[in-house]
């Protein structure tokens, strides 16, 4: 579904993304962990090119893009490959002169033109399935934090995206507002949805996740089944990372 | 006390006549200004350095020197160049000009305070850049843009008294004909004034109300 070759991202002279290769299979679930500031936010941000590649290439189902190419020369494709990324915020960026409803339906409506009875009534399922039914008419400024990002779940679904990025979702969240929207990415793995997860939630991660990568100073330092990598990770780095947050009990210590 | 009212009353006429002018400068200069403005602020966001250079010398300039130096060189100045204008379209060409360059700043301050998120959630859905503008990023910019707007609109009613230097007949310049005649220049001035100051309200009537609806998502549960 995804292959990520060889991608390398450069911020004022420092590399942040040092040649990525990563594979992610239809249906997978993938979390990407690592320290702050390893590169795992702008690798997310990279797939769908809200950040601009230096070098290094993506292909996602059949769409390509080189990015050592101008990239301004590849916006019609650029295009076309985020209507099959769907992408969720850490700040879930919702509009706020729109009503969660006109949130949801607004890429269908504009992007894909698709008729408004249409986008309407697929909103109307997708909230309820983010328990958020009743909300239609709510502005984003008068839900909560975990209402907002699961309604920008729903914006991203509403698009029938192939694959789903997660930006770090319940770092912005008050801690009793975590578990929902947590419960409600776990309801999208259990329909087997490709999705590639950067989070702190490392507990979750484990849980949930199919496979976990990684990184750290731009390099994926290691990857492998979720389960084992946190039961027995074999790189130095990896380890040292993990332990600081079963020392400061982030394993065990979410509740859905 | 008689007399002046009598003076007024035979004056409203003209006092009128001169208002119909001062409307459509001020109309005029809004539309125009609003129009050529936006276009300046686009060009100033724009990656392109030549279109947002040439949008900021434009601003610089004219908002840097004087709306009646700029209204004498299009009157006065432009026929030596070869282009001749009457009084009113030299006048509507001059206000345009004029605030367009307060327009294109304030559009511009409005639309980079929008945070990068929207335009970031808009692209992740595949939005082209002139669909985020309309769609997202214009609705709100518009809440902040309002109220700087409303002022600029309402010095531009007042400066329209300035078209009377180059022969419009707008309500001052009809005020001054007046007291020519009839030396009553306080009732006469102040008659002007007072019709002014009814154009600037209703004008920051008009600003209220769309103040109220373009703010409706804040208030509404």
């Amino acid at each position: 579904m995804i292959e990520v070759r060889a991608l390398t991202k450069v911020f004022n002279g420092q590399t942040v993304l040092k040649g990525i290769d990563l594979d992610v299979a239809t249906g997978e679930v993938v979390a990407i962990i690592g320290p702050s500031g390893s590169g795992k936010t702008t690798l997310l941000r990279c797939l769908n090119l809200l950040e601009e590649p230096d070098s290094g290439s993506i292909r996602v189902g059949d769409m390509f893009i080189d990015a050592s190419k101008p990239l301004a020369k590849q916006k019609e494709l650029i295009r076309s490959l985020r209507q099959r990324v769907g992408f969720v915020f850490q700040n879930f960026n919702l509009f706020p002169h729109r009503t969660a409803l006109e949130n949801i339906i607004e890429g269908p409506l504009v992007v894909k033109k698709e008729a408004r009875a249409t986008a309407v009534e697929r909103a109307r399922a997708l909230l309820a399935k983010v328990g958020l039914a009743g909300k239609e008419d709510a502005y984003p400024r008068r839900l909560s934090g975990g209402q907002q990002q699961r309604v920008a779940i729903a914006r991203a679904l509403a698009m029938q995206p192939d694959v789903i990025l997660f930006d770090e979702p319940t770092s912005a969240l008050d801690p009793e507002l975590v578990g929902e929207v947590l419960a409600t990415i776990r309801g999208l793995a259990q329909e087997n949805r490709t999705m590639i997860i950067v989070t702190h939630e490392m507990s979750f991660a484990r849980d949930v996740a199919n496979r976990v990568v990684f990184i750290d100073q731009g390099v994926i330092v290691e990857q492998g089944e979720a389960k084992a990598l946190f039961a027995n990770p074999r790189e130095a780095r990896t380890q040292q990372f993990l332990s600081k947050f079963s020392e400061s009990n982030g394993v065990a210590d979410y509740v859905i | 006390m008689e007399q002046s009212l009598q003076l007024a009353l035979n004056s409203a006429p003209f006092l009128l006549k001169g208002a119909m002018y001062t409307i459509v400068l001020s109309l005029g200069g809004m539309f125009f200004g609003l129009l050529l403005g936006f276009g300046l602020a686009l060009m100033r966001l724009s990656a392109l350095r030549l279109l947002s250079w040439t949008s900021r010398i434009y601003v610089s300039f004219f908002r840097g020197t004087p709306l009646l130096v700029q209204l004498f060189m299009i009157y006065y100045g432009l026929p030596q160049l070869g282009i001749q204008l009457d009084p009113l379209p030299a006048a509507l060409v001059g206000f345009s000009l004029n605030m367009a360059a307060y327009v294109c700043e304030i559009l511009r301050a409005a639309i980079s305070s929008i945070d990068k998120g929207q335009w970031e959630a808009a692209a992740s859905i595949g939005m082209t850049r002139a669909q985020t503008l309309r769609r997202a990023i214009l609705p709100q910019a518009a809440r902040t843009a309002l109220p700087p707007l409303g002022n600029s609109f309402i010095s531009l009613v007042k400066d329209t008294a300035l078209a009377a230097t180059i022969q419009v007949p707008e309500l001052f310049r009809q005020a001054q004909l007046i007291t020519a005649r009839t030396f009553e220049i306080f009732t006469m001035y102040l008659a002007a004034a007072l019709i002014y100051w009814l154009l600037a309200t209703a004008l920051a009537t008009l600003q209220n109300h769309l103040e109220a609806r373009v703010n409706r998502h804040n208030h509404e549960p």
